[in-house]
């Protein structure tokens, strides 16, 4: 059998984006020993990419915010499928833990009285974001990481894939995984796991996420027997470049349409107007000119309606693209350089004035850009208990984008990075004190070990085989055509019956070469991941027969009174099979049932 | 929208990329398609997909946002995922190679831990207390300087270029440009009171930086690191250990002396 390390914590975070160094800070403060695990070097981690800002509710802005309006705005944008009790903490809490980012050293952009300054975005009634410019994803990255290399008791492990969640006795017992460096398999024996590994992107054709976005979080926990949930909710963010071809997907901060950025179709009309939902109308501009007082600061003025949630402005791009309204490669113009001067447009948006000016040559403070929408998120994810973040199976915890239930049908922009720091650190306190009270570790099993080592090895010992860089580009294929932003029955059947053959030759994949940094072998052991995961989408989006936030089905394009009230689950059955069952919401309580009056979650989608 | 400039059709090109570890290498040739608007890192991956699939390189965001991708392209340190084929004559050879300055792991992706070790060493961000209202108040004007800093992506080319370790390897005495941007971000926040003065000086040795600027000119993110970091730090050093009144009063008052200059 093949050699291995092994290595011992108490708890394993594995993930060092936002949700997971935050997550090893708090537990490696508990008294916890913490091993934090990169699969790329430290401070890689695709936080650095989140953009425009973190939301929450100081109110040093807009005094009338208070965590109330923020909770509301995440549930409307949710369409009530959230689990309040989580949208509610993240409310609550996401001040205290911006507050704390800045103790830590971040320096985000100050209001004329020194305070932390906060943008509009897309869906929060108040301007809500803290943010650094167009790069607040890496001030918090860089500021987390300074922090966890000084934290005592917290060792980092980078360049480190984990492949499988061991599992004895119905508790986590530790995982197995290998050194991308030199391919060496590493064991590490843990009482409690962090899974905040990201998400699902990279199975999509059309995506703002990297190579790291192969959903091993997700998958690792089905495959521990946990449970997934809201799957089908996955959203197609609306503004990723359009051109070129290379860059098609790469985001486009929603931070240009909070800056006052407008859309137009090929015809120079702005076509948002006619797009706002009958539930949002009051809260949004009708004319241009009202837009354009809001943007001037007039408090009477409504939004102008590029503000409307992510789910709403990517169908409205894809409907004007369908009526032939689209621009040259298929997009919709989105404008800034009306809006702002040149000057202001470098200064909060110096990052999208680089990325299209190098990569598109296009210069952003004179002309319209083109974008369109592209796979960014799923609001799915592990189902965890709101106060601890502990899955459904023992010892295992999940937070950040790895974890489902806070953002329901759909996330707003800015609750991700909140989400990553209250998260993180409740599943790193969960797991502290879970490892803790654990009288004594379960044992690893080593027939377990040598059999995922040799699972691990198998694409390297076959000779000949399937190109496991072409099986994920035709899975890319297969989902974006087939699971993609509009869906229907028929397709997605056919989609699905795709996935299972592609599974299939998945068995048969093969590469060459060592296991020293293997980009072939990695990619081969992520195909996996990537697979049980859109399984996984597909057998929910094809459960769920209604229209609802990031799930858009041609066939039933409006709500369904009765899915309103149920998420899906997803559960490995005692066959291996993928189960999938209903479960009602959890009931919100009567007070912030209050907040909600007279408003009906199950109204029309658009 | 005007289209990528004068990269209209498909066109083939001969790639070199570096191939082997510490032991072996070689410049492989490889011929690769060049779509419009494709830049050197597509390239990588295409050969990966097609004709390499162990060939080792190092990305995530594709956006010269991480600092992942760092290589030298036709001999110059540059992210390969901002650099576009299309600004090199369509009959030149694109030769990648990994970082110089850093010994190699395998193909493109270079060990570059040393790196992470000498971040370990500088003091963390110490603040001072909070208002009696429990904020902590900063105008846009005092950060300014930070954020810059702050745009770091960690790409390390500019530790690359820097001759003091790419052709003297003084790894053990000199902290590199980025960690005199890092000490910097630190030293000017207006909220931090740690004295890292000593530690300048000392293990990152500042006093070896002959102000070239070549860090300044490869820096993806245009941080002037030469005349907004390196030359205030240097002050700083100058004034606490070589002027006379200024070591005085650090004698007498236990307190550093701020200088002025870049802030
Ligand atoms: S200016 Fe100093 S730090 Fe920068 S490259 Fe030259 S010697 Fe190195
Ligand atoms: S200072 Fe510039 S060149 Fe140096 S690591 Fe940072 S971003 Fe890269
Ligand atoms: S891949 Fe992130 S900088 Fe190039």
């Amino acid at each position: 059998m093949a050699n291995y390390q092994s290595i011992e914590h108490d708890v394993l975070v594995i993930g060092a984006g936002g949700a997971g160094i935050r997550a090893a800070i708090e537990a490696a403060e508990m008294g916890a020993n913490v091993g934090l695990i990169c699969k790329s070097l430290l401070g890689k981690a695709h936080t650095v990419m989140a953009e425009g800002g973190m939301a929450a509710a100081l109110g040093n802005v807009e005094s009338r915010d208070n965590w109330k309006v923020h909770f509301r705005d995440t549930m409307r944008g949710g369409k009530m499928l959230n689990n309040w009790r989580m949208a509610q903490l993240h409310a609550q809490e996401a001040p205290d833990r911006a507050n704390e980012l800045e103790s830590y050293g971040a320096v985000f952009d100050r209001t004329p009285d020194g305070r932390i300054l906060q943008r509009n975005f897309g869906g929060h009634l108040y301007p809500r974001l803290a943010h650094v410019g167009d790069r607040t994803g890496l001030e918090m990255i860089r500021t987390l990481q300074d922090k966890a290399v000084h934290t005592p008791g917290l060792q980092v492990h980078m360049e480190c894939t984990i492949y499988k969640l061991l599992v004895n006795d119905g508790r986590v017992c530790g995982a197995v995984g290998y050194w991308r460096q030199t391919g060496e398999f590493v064991v590490y024996k843990a009482k409690a796991v962090v899974l905040a590994t990201g998400g699902i992107g990279k199975s999509f054709k059309v995506t703002s996420n990297s190579w790291e976005y192969t959903g091993d979080g997700h998958a690792m926990a089905y495959l521990a027997g946990a449970d997934l949930i809201d799957m089908e909710f996955i959203q197609f963010h609306p503004t990723g470049m359009m051109w070129p071809l290379s860059v098609k997907g790469i985001l486009v901060t929603e931070g240009v349409r909070g800056e006052g950025g407008v859309l137009r179709n090929n015809k120079g009309e702005r076509f948002m107007f006619k797009y706002v939902p009958e539930q949002f109308k009051k809260d949004y501009a009708d004319t241009e000119d009202e837009a354009r007082r809001w943007l001037d600061g007039d408090k009477t003025a409504r939004r102008p309606p590029e503000l409307l949630t992510r789910d709403v402005v990517a169908r409205a791009i894809n409907a004007e693209v369908k009526a032939g309204r689209g621009s040259p490669h298929g997009g919709a113009f989105l404008d800034i350089a009306a809006a702002r001067s040149p000057d202001y447009i470098k200064r909060k948006l110096p990052s999208m004035y680089h990325q299209f000016k190098e990569l598109a040559q296009v210069d952003i403070t004179k002309d319209a850009m083109e974008v369109g929408p592209t796979t960014h998120y799923i609001m799915g994810g592990v189902r965890v208990h709101p106060e601890t973040a502990e899955s459904t199976v023992p010892g295992i915890f999940a937070a950040g984008e790895a974890a489902g239930g806070m953002h329901g049908a759909n996330r707003l922009g800015g609750n991700s990075l909140s989400d990553l720091l209250v998260f993180g650190r409740r599943a790193g306190m969960g797991a502290a004190n879970y490892a803790k009270n654990l009288k004594s570790a379960p044992a690893l099993s080593q027939a377990d070990v040598d059999a995922t080592l040799k699972e691990m090895t198998a694409p390297l010992d076959r000779v000949d085989g399937e190109n496991p860089y072409t099986i994920a580009q035709d899975l890319q294929e297969l989902m974006q055509t087939h699971i993609g932003i509009i869906r229907e029955e028929k397709e997605m059947q056919e989609g699905l019956e795709k996935l299972l053959k592609l599974k299939e030759r998945a068995s048969r994949v093969a590469s060459n070469g060592t296991r020293a940094y293997n980009p072939g072998w990695n990619q081969a052991l992520d195909l996996r991941a990537m697979l049980t995961c859109s399984e996984a989408i597909a057998r929910a989006a094809i459960e769920r027969k209604e229209s609802r936030g990031g799930h858009t089905r041609n066939d039933y394009p409006d709500y369904d009174k009765e899915l309103s009230k149920v998420n899906f689950l997803i559960k490995k059955t005692s066959s291996g099979e993928m189960g999938i069952r209903k479960e009602p919401l959890p009931q919100m309580p009567a007070e912030l049932q209050e907040l909600f009056k007279g408003e009906s979650n199950a109204t029309s989608q658009s | 929208m005007q289209p990528a400039k004068a990269e209209t059709g498909t066109i083939s090109r001969l790639m070199r990329v570096f191939r082997g570890d510490k032991n072996r290498s070689e410049l492989k040739e490889f011929t690769i398609k060049q779509h419009p608007g494709m830049v050197v890192l597509d390239a990588i991956h295409q050969i990966q997909a097609d004709q390499a699939g162990d060939l080792a390189c190092r990305w995530n965001c594709k956006a010269g946002k991480c600092g992942s991708c760092s290589a030298e392209i036709n001999g110059r340190p540059r992210l390969m995922c901002m650099t576009r084929m299309g600004d090199f004559e369509p009959g030149e050879t694109i030769t990648v190679r990994p970082l110089k300055a850093f010994p190699v792991i395998k193909d493109l992706v270079t060990d570059v831990s040393w790196n992470y070790e000498i971040n370990k060493k500088i003091k963390p961000f110490t603040p001072k207390p909070k208002n009696a209202d429990g904020t902590w108040r900063m105008q846009q004007y005092e950060i300014d300087r930070v954020q810059e800093f702050r745009k770091c992506i960690e790409c390390f080319l500019c530790q690359d270029v820097c001759h003091v370790l790419r052709d003297h390897d003084k790894k053990s005495e000199f902290g590199g440009p980025r960690f005199f941007v890092r000490a910097a971000s630190l030293e000017m926040h207006p909220l931090d009171t740690a004295d890292r003065v000593p530690m300048i000086k000392d293990s990152l040795g500042v006093g070896l930086c002959n102000i070239t600027k070549c860090c300044t000119e490869v820096c993806p993110e245009s941080i002037t690191i030469t005349d907004n970091a390196i030359i205030p730090l240097k002050e700083r050093v100058v004034s606490r250990y070589f002027d006379p009144l200024a070591v005085l009063w650090h004698k007498i008052t236990g307190l550093p002396k701020q200088p002025r200059g870049g802030e």
